[in-house]
């Protein structure tokens, strides 16, 4: 494709313009979401509530979204939704041995207090390994894939999670429901004494503050074993204990978040950020920071679609007093429109840049055929002059490609206009000279390579001959020893005048 | 050392079977997945300064026997010298080039990152990947052709030019004992070209090479030394004395019955009374 364009572009390109357009229209529109935000934050009265919640969730997120990346890489991202399962019996063990300590004395219950959420975590952190490592086990001796090995360890262990807490009901008082669904609403009420900050938002902030350091100090290391396994381990770096330092860390992380935001909201923020940011970047510093951005905006766009959208679509329907929903539940649901946009306009993998581009290849490789079409009607008559209608019923394309095609070709002056019929001009006769070189260097490749009649030569050649740059055409001619006429003895027209 | 002998007392030239000066010295070395022998009782030592070829037909192991080596998968039994020590102590002196399809090539890292691994080890733990360090790499990517692909991402770039990464990664360690795993599959032309330069630039170098190959056409061309390998080790030597028909016969000419059979024996577990 790059050959075909620089056949045809050689005039300045106009990326420039194209370039200040976007920013100034990038520029405008920001501008736009930003009143549009204000206007909607007034009107939805956002008050420091709000802002709290949000900025408890967007941490709890962006504490996900570290792990997630690389959950995310290493192909494992079910492990995220088995680990946010998997915890459960972690938590309730480690709830259990903290009581029993409080019981038989061994700590105070003003340290129990304190204690318990430590507890908590290194029974995550624990649990975190054990799943990895069960996982293994059960896929090495029931010979299964991963992830069924992962379905049979991660509803065993939530199975028994569940069990110990009906069993033991009456000593520790987790509530499975606070587990799964946390209320986001209901924790930024239990705040840090004395200040209006939430005791979740520190907690999260904390774990955000921990990962970041694990990514900055280990980049190399997880991003080797996340590449190459073999070669990290040859190198010293096992890519086994990595995986279940990950593991660990994950399970960690979600933990924390558990309380604050509930189970599918950590799931959702474990993979969607880092599935929507690969959508956008090669690199892989990049796709932590975009994660991260994306992570903060689906808290913010949740929380204001929560306390908006509802409004906005019920009170039409006839019930004004449906006035906000559930905010975790949004921010999952503004984290996969997200997805959905990225993945429909991402720069490279986007839906729409692809069409682009298929469009600017048809251009191009519609324009190539005219100034071929023009060439060989002037060699054999003398003359070539076509209206657009000719070139395209003999293209075999519809108008509109014709069209714009032509209009490239007359803005960079190959073809010019007489009346209503076009024809080549000296730069586009010379252009038109290398694609009709191509395509007969080609023929007579194939008829020199190939054992076939004559008629089947041209339709190949007319889908190579847009492929065939300066370098390839010099490569086709000394193999064919530069030959002067093609199978079917026309002049190969010659590289150079 | 001492353990070997003891365990194995028959074995009084220890230091024979394991000289210290050997690149790698393989030592009656059995390697099974699920209890199944994959390859059988491996005795070799390799010669300095010298391009091995390990040929063999699929599924006779050689892949196998490198990852071994490298403690990738476990021994069922033997020894492996490197150098005259054990592997892990001798991790810097060792290049692998894995295969290719082995690695996720969607992965968001460009062709200096990959080549940038080869030095972590240097590096050392938690230490960031500096300019000289970025230096070193490109100046491999060069040395292989790939000078103008630095900043591509890995899937945009071609088969062969993939395989030159690989191998560009492999020549940034500046080891003395390469092992690689097919490095010539699915290249293009001037790809193996390029290939077999950098092996013989590594060969006046003196360093050992031991190479995965596929093409037999080749194999006296590109390589001094060869490694028939079929389950068990058919021959091994200078291509000029080993590369015979009649090995390539016992190499290729269906693997030994009889070792696929007592290997089905022992995953099932059957005492075959």
């Amino acid at each position: 494709m790059n050959r075909s364009a620089t056949m045809l572009n050689d005039q300045p390109s106009r990326f420039g313009l194209g370039r200040a357009l976007v920013v100034g229209f990038s520029l405008v529109l920001l501008i736009v979401v930003y009143q549009l935000m204000r206007k909607i934050m007034i009107g939805a009265r956002w008050d420091s509530y709000d802002t709290w919640t949000v900025v408890t969730a967007a941490l709890a997120a962006m504490a996900c979204a570290l792990p997630g990346v690389f959950l995310v890489l290493r192909r494992q991202s079910m492990m995220g939704d088995a680990l946010a399962h998997t915890t459960l019996p972690g938590i309730v063990v480690a709830f259990l041995i903290a009581h029993w300590l409080e019981q038989s004395g061994w700590i105070s219950s003003a340290t129990y207090d304190s204690w318990r959420h430590a507890a908590m975590f290194i029974g995550a952190l624990l649990i975190g390994v054990l799943s990895a490592v069960l996982t293994e086990w059960v896929q090495k001796l029931g010979r299964v894939e991963a992830s069924a090995a992962l379905g049979v360890v991660f509803t065993t262990l939530f199975a028994i999670g569940l069990l110990l807490i009906r069993l033991k009901a009456d000593q520790v008082h987790i509530d499975p429901d606070c587990v799964l669904y946390g209320i986001i609403e209901t924790t930024v009420m239990d705040t840090v004494p004395n200040t209006n900050i939430p005791r979740a938002a520190v907690v999260n902030g904390l774990v955000l503050l921990a990962n970041s350091l694990l990514v900055v100090v280990f980049f190399k290391e997880l991003r080797i074993s996340a590449f190459d396994s073999a070669i990290s381990t040859t190198m010293g770096i096992n890519a086994n204990v990595m995986h279940y330092a990950l593991m660990a860390v994950t399970a960690a992380t979600l933990v924390s978040a558990f309380e604050s935001v509930g189970s599918i909201l950590v799931i959702a923020m474990l993979i969607a950020p880092a599935a929507t940011a690969h959508l956008l970047t090669d690199r892989l510093d990049y796709l932590i920071g975009i994660s991260l951005a994306v992570a903060a905006c689906s808290a913010f766009l949740g929380h204001l679609m929560a306390i908006t959208l509802p409004s906005v679509i019920f009170t039409p329907l006839g019930y004004p007093e449906v006035v906000d929903t559930n905010t975790a539940g949004m921010m999952a649901v503004a984290a996969g429109c997200l997805f959905v946009t990225a993945a429909l306009f991402g720069p490279r993998y986007g839906v729409v840049s692809k069409l682009l581009d298929q469009a600017r290849l048809t251009r191009s490789i519609v324009a190539e055929d005219v100034l071929g079409l023009l060439y060989r009607l002037e060699e054999e008559s003398g003359v070539g002059s076509l209206a657009i209608n000719q070139l395209t019923a003999m293209i075999g394309t519809t108008t509109w490609p014709t069209y714009l095609a032509l209009r490239g070709l007359a803005a960079s002056g190959d073809v010019t206009v007489r009346g209503s019929v076009y024809e080549l001009t000296d730069s586009g006769r010379e252009k038109a000279k290398h694609l009709v070189r191509a395509h007969r260097l080609w023929e007579s490749y194939m008829a020199k390579h190939f054992d076939l009649p004559a008629d089947h030569l041209h339709e190949s050649a007319a889908l190579v001959e847009h492929f065939l740059g300066a370098d390839l055409r010099e490569e086709l001619a000394a193999e064919l020893d530069d030959t002067a006429e093609d199978p079917h003895g026309r002049e190969i027209p010659p590289e150079k005048a | 050392m001492i353990r070997s002998v003891l365990t194995q007392p028959s074995r009084s030239k220890i230091e024979n079977e394991h000289p210290a000066s050997a690149p790698l010295s393989i030592h009656d070395m059995t390697v099974a997945y699920h209890r199944k022998p994959v390859i059988w009782d491996i005795d070799y030592t390799a010669p300095i300064g010298k391009l091995v070829a390990i040929v063999g037909p699929n599924g006779a192991g050689k892949s196998t026997l490198i990852n071994a080596v490298l403690d990738l998968v476990p021994k069922a039994s033997g020894e492996v010298r490197v150098f005259g020590e054990e592997y892990h102590k001798q991790r810097n002196r060792v290049g692998y080039v894995p295969q290719r399809e082995s690695v996720d090539w969607d992965f968001p890292v460009n062709a200096l990152n990959v080549v940038a691994m080869g030095l972590y080890r240097k590096i050392g733990w938690c230490l960031p990947v500096l300019r000289r360090h970025r230096q070193t790499a490109m100046e491999a990517l060069d040395r292989v052709g790939m000078a103008d692909y630095a900043k591509r991402q890995i899937s945009q770039l071609s088969g062969g030019q993939q395989q030159r990464v690989f191998l560009a990664r492999a020549l940034v360690q500046d080891a003395d004992l390469y092992l690689m795993d097919e490095p010539f599959a699915g290249v293009d032309a001037s790809t193996e070209r390029a290939i077999v330069d950098i092996l013989r630039e590594l060969r006046e170098r003196g360093k050992t090479t031991l190479v995965v190959h596929h093409d037999l056409q080749t194999v006296t061309e590109y390589f001094d030394h060869v490694l028939l390998l079929n389950m068990r080790l058919v021959a091994t030597g200078p291509t000029s004395e080993v590369f015979t028909r009649e090995n390539l016969r016992k190499t290729y000419g269906g693997k030994l019955a009889l070792l696929d059979q007592v290997g089905h024996k022992m995953t099932m577990g059957e005492s075959g009374r």
